[in-house]
Order: structure tokens, then sequence, then C-alpha cells
């Protein structure tokens, strides 16, 4: 079984950790996921970093500027994922906009995913019934999941397709807006995690985007399988670097 | 019958497409569904040709350029889109999409600009609409393209800069892509050129072929034919190239010439010859041609003209490259500039620097006498001063 979906079965509470690959230092991977592990986090989201990043905030925009500057590439990125299953067990899920990796070519990728040990791909802006058409069973081939993101604007015909195509988990983007850390949830928030909440989904819910802190990821968990904290942990990154992870997940943590 | 207009499902043959995150689907669907809907709404066709009869200026002129059909031989054809309200093409596009965003119900429009000429043109019709607009300008481009800036606020726009990435035109489209995203009800986003995704490719390039038709209705005053041999225009992302070329898209009979910047030369590394620079990746939401590392990372563009400097083209020119049913030249920066004082002194148009490359095709092409060659003068000259002047230290 995927380790993904193992994790959603015998965890609850998920924490998942984004960081983008090559910053804060370009061979910083393997060192920030053996930190990941040691605090405890469940999964880790790895950013291929992208010159147009359309759904990132600033944080992450930041990052993957300074990780390109820093001379990341898609084959480096492989390179340093070498030693990736001798160092953790969790899940791990490499999240990249599609142009990088049409250009590395599709097949390449994927092959090159599992090898490493990655368990599945977040593509933001793979449209759905493209990926369906072209690209769905070659991912499943590979014994890779694909996750995809409903938002709050989603209709829920939408989000059972999306259901219904997506494996691991759904990606439950929290609000208008773009990657960034905020301070906590509105009412409209909560109204529409308990609308999801009552549709019943096949697939466990991961909250993103605005995730920040203890309350707002406690809050997620009310309401979801977990949260996704991507820019928060970018910006301890770049304040506190790679050694003091602990101390950022340690707070998040209940 | 080829058809090189876009099909069904949003593609121009491979090209095209909507590649956005789930984020804008909702706002890109109510488009896909809409835009057709309205825009061949008889409510919308008469309040479109009204603006752009009354407010606009239309229809431009056809103006048979004597002193250059003579020089060259040839019958030579300036479709002046120049004389537009505003001073360029741009316009016929913001007005089309500012109706169909009323009748959308938007109250915000957002709009990116690189050289500040579609900013223009949306702060323009937003004021006229009284509809609250906010541009995104790359840092580097508010510095360089100061009056446009100021115009822009005088028209009551909010000019935001873009501070990410190269801090010009492919990131300022990144920013308004990110504000439609973090707010989806409200707002519109009237993108400037035949590009992002389907459907904006299509729509743009429907508001912006009123030029073409245009162009066939006078061209049976003067010549007995709809007909032209070849129709010529500058290609940046490709408005109003698209716009000229619409309704001869399918018609063999008649070449398309699309002209890119070559910019201090095509292997200079300093170039926006996208067609020949360029692989097929997704830029903005759409499938086409554009300029990239073999990592995809996307790369800046170089011209001297900032209205040419988009590191992508339209998906309908990639797929006129493609399938070579369009003719693709590139004129570098000095060639450029040459045919900006050759028009000058030859007609009395200064035109835009990027309208002054399509016309540099003339030294590179072989026209029979009997050619009927259209051009699309897009633009003026007044917005390039600065750089002429540094350029002839005028």
């Amino acid at each position: 079984m995927n380790r993904i979906n193992q994790t959603f079965q015998n965890k609850k509470d998920i924490l998942s950790i984004y960081f983008t690959a090559g910053f804060p230092k370009l061979d910083d991977t393997l060192k920030i996921i053996r930190e990941l592990d040691n605090s405890n986090v469940d999964m880790i989201e790895i950013g291929l970093p992208f010159s147009d990043p359309l759904a990132d905030g600033p944080t992450i925009q930041k990052s993957s500027e300074k990780a390109l500057k820093n001379g990341m590439t898609t084959d480096l990125l492989f390179n340093q994922l070498r030693g990736l299953r001798s160092i953790t067990d969790i899940p791990i899920v490499v999240m990249g906009y599609f142009n990088p990796i049409l250009q590395y070519g599709f097949d390449k990728f994927c092959i090159n995913c599992k090898k490493s040990g990655i368990d599945g791909l977040i593509i933001p802006d793979l449209p759905v019934d493209i990926y369906k058409k072209s690209y769905k069973s070659k991912v499943e081939n590979y014994g890779l999941n694909m996750m995809f993101l409903i938002t709050p604007q989603t209709s829920n015909d939408r989000i059972h397709v999306i259901d219904e195509i997506s494996k691991g988990f759904i990606y439950m983007v929290s609000s208008f807006g773009v990657t960034g850390a905020r301070d906590n949830f509105d009412e409209y928030q909560i109204e529409y995690f308990e609308r999801i909440k009552e549709m019943k989904l096949s697939n466990p819910l991961l909250i993103g985007f605005g995730i920040s802190n203890d309350k707002t990821f406690k809050s997620a968990c009310e309401n979801s399988n977990g949260a996704i904290i991507g820019s928060a942990y970018i910006q301890h990154l770049k304040n506190y670097g790679v050694s003091k992870t602990n101390d950022f997940i340690e707070k998040i943590k209940f | 019958m080829e058809n090189f207009n876009i099909s069904k499902d949003g593609f121009y043959g491979d090209f095209g497409g909507a590649f956005i995150p789930e984020m804008l689907h909702p706002n890109i669907e109510e488009l896909q569904k809409n835009y057709i809907k309205i825009s061949e709404s008889s409510e919308f066709i008469k309040e479109f040709n009204q603006l752009l009869k009354d407010y606009v200026g239309r229809p431009t002129p056809l103006y048979f350029a004597k002193r250059l059909s003579k020089k060259f031989n040839t019958k030579i054809y300036l479709k002046r889109e120049d004389l537009c309200h505003t001073g360029a093409h741009k316009i016929n596009n913001t007005i089309g999409q500012i109706l169909l965003a009323k009748k959308l119900g938007k109250k915000r429009i957002i709009a990116e600009t690189g050289a500040g000429q579609h900013g223009v043109a949306t702060a323009t019709v937003c004021a006229l609409m009284g509809v609250e607009c906010i541009i995104y300008m790359g840092e580097i481009d508010i510095t360089r393209q100061a009056p446009n800036v100021a115009r822009m606020k005088m028209l009551g726009a909010k000019v935001r800069p873009a501070k990410s990435g190269s801090k010009t035109l492919k990131d300022a489209t990144n920013e308004a892509i990110r504000d439609w995203i973090s707010n989806p009800i409200d707002t519109h986003y009237i993108i400037g050129s035949v590009v992002g995704p389907h459907p904006y490719p299509d729509m743009v390039a429907r508001y912006q072929s009123v030029i073409g038709y245009e162009t066939k209705k006078q061209l049976i005053k003067v010549e007995k034919t709809e007909k032209p041999t070849h129709v010529i225009a500058c290609v940046g992302g490709g408005s109003n190239a698209a716009g000229l070329f619409y309704p001869f898209l399918n018609d063999k009979d008649v070449k398309i010439i699309c002209v890119e910047a070559a910019g201090k030369g095509v292997n200079t590394g300093e170039s926006a010859a996208t067609s020949i620079l360029g692989t097929e990746g997704i830029i903005h939401g759409s499938k086409t041609l554009l300029m990239q590392t073999n990592d995809g990372q996307i790369t800046e563009p170089y011209s001297i003209s900032a209205g040419l400097d988009y590191p992508g083209i339209g998906p309908m020119h990639a797929n006129l490259f493609r399938t070579k049913r369009g003719e693709f030249v590139s004129i570098d920066d000095n060639d450029a500039m040459k045919w900006g004082l050759l028009l000058s002194q030859m007609e009395g148009i200064i035109p835009a620097i990027e309208t002054a490359h399509a016309f540099a095709v003339l030294e590179k092409m072989k026209f029979s006498k009997s050619d009927i060659v259209i051009f699309n003068c897009s633009g003026r000259g007044d917005k390039d001063l600065d750089t002429y002047i540094n350029y002839f230290k005028l």
C-alpha cells in the first residue's frame, strides 16, 4: 500500500510540512527531511521551484527564486533524493508546476519519483480533465498517488469528480487566495469546512493555505484529517535555519 | 478545410487550453460558458459597436501608402490602429472586456501591463464605466514607462508594482492572476493579449477582429476585392496580429506574416523571437511556444520595444508557426528603429516601435507589383519618444 494511504489509515491529525527544494541552501534537501522526520511530522511535501509560481504567495515565491538562484534543477533534486528512503519512512509528496515537469519529460519524472521513493504528486496547474485524459493511467501505472485541490468556490459536483480521480488525499484550500500564513479562520471558512465534511468524500482531507500556528492547525484538524503548512515553515527556515526545525514543529503539534 | 481558428475545446492545433490552478476554475469556467453567448447578443454588439464608433473613433482608415508603395513597387495599405483613442489597437479589446465584465456583474477590474499601453486602455474604459481598476506592472517597467504610469493614475487606476521574478510583464501577469485567485467573485481580469488560459486567446482575438473585418470592407471599395495578398503585423503576445488575421485565417490565398522582435539579434541571448527561440510549454495557463531553460524555467526576453518582450506567443500564433500557415520573420532593434524613422519621413506617421518592426519586412521580403499588402499600423509612437530621442540623439 502507498505510504500516504497507510498514514491516513493509521494516524489522525496529520501534519504535513512543505518546503522548497534548494532553499535556504542548495543541498539542504535531505537535511530538512531528516529534521522534519526527527520532529515527528507525518508527511513531507517537497516543492520543485518554478520561475512563475502562480498559486503561491510572496514567501514561497521568494524561496523559489532563491532556490533557482542557488542552482536547483529537477535533475539535481532527484540526485539529492537518492538517499531518501534510508533516512525516513514517512510519505513524501512532490509538488511542482506543470511546465518544468513537462520539460523534464512526464514519464521520466514519474519514473524518477518512483525510484527515489516518492509517494505522490501535486501539480496545481494540471487541470483534472487533462489529467484524466492524458496522464492518469501513467501516474497510476508508476504507483504514484495524485492529489488535487478544492477551494471554497469549487462546486459540489466538481468536488465529487475530484474525489473520484484523487488518490491519497484531497488538498482543501482554506480560503480565497494564494499560499501564505494567516492567523485564524473566519466563520465563512468554518462553514466551508463543515460543508465538505458532510459530503463524506472517499479521500481524506488535508487543509492547506493559511495554516501557520497551533491555533490554525488545531482548527484544521477539527474539520479534516490534518493540515499542510508551507509559508510559515519557509519563514522559520529563513529566520532560524534548518537545525531549529523542531522548535517550529513542537509549537504546532498538540 | 483545415481550421486555424479555435477548436471547441479551446485549442489551436496542439496549443491553447486552460492549464490553471483549481482556484481559477470557477472564474475561467464562467467565462468559457458565457463569453460567446454574451459577445454575440444583439445588446452587446450594439453597445460594443457604438463605443467603437463614438469613443474609439472607428472605423480606422485603411490608408494607401503612396510613397512607400512606389519605393517598393507594390501596393501597401496601412490599417491605422494608431488613430484609435489611447493610441493603439489595445482599446478594442478593453472595450469588449469591460462590457463583458459588466454583463457578468463584476465590480472590480484588474489587468497586467508591460509598456503601459494595455494598462492605459484598461484604465480608460474603467473610467468610462466608473469601475474600480487595479493595474499590475513590473517594478522595472514602472520606472521605464513613467508617462504611462502617470496616465493610468490620472484615469483613476491604482498601479501596483510586481516585485517578484524579473519584475516585468510576465511577473505583472503572475501578480494579476494571484489577485484574481484572491478575489474570484467580484473581479474580472482583462488580459491584454491573445495569451492566457482559454477562452482569453479567442475572446481577445474576437474583440480585436474588428481590425480585419473593417479591412475587408474597406479594401473592396478601393481594390474591388476583399482579399489582400499579404497581411503583416508585429507579434509580442499577438493581439494586433490576431485582430488583423482573424477573417483570413482559413483563406490560404492570403499570406500571413508575423514579425517578431529579434532584439539585439536572434542568437545574442537578448532577443524576443519566440518562434525561433521558444519551445513548447505552458505559460500563464496556456500551452504554447515560450522562451525557457532546458529545465522549464521561463526566461526573460529582450527587445527595444517594451510591447514585444513577452516570453511567449499566443497559442493561435504558435499554431500558425507550427503548421507553417504563417511566415515568421524576426527584425532586430536597429532595423526597427530605422523603420520608425523611415515611416515618419515617408508617410508622416510616427509609429510605435512595436509597429515599426512590422514595416521592416519590406526589405526582407519580395513583393510584386500587383500584390496588396496590408500592414497593421498598430500604435503610434508618442509613448516611444524617449527611446527615439536617445537612439537618434534627436
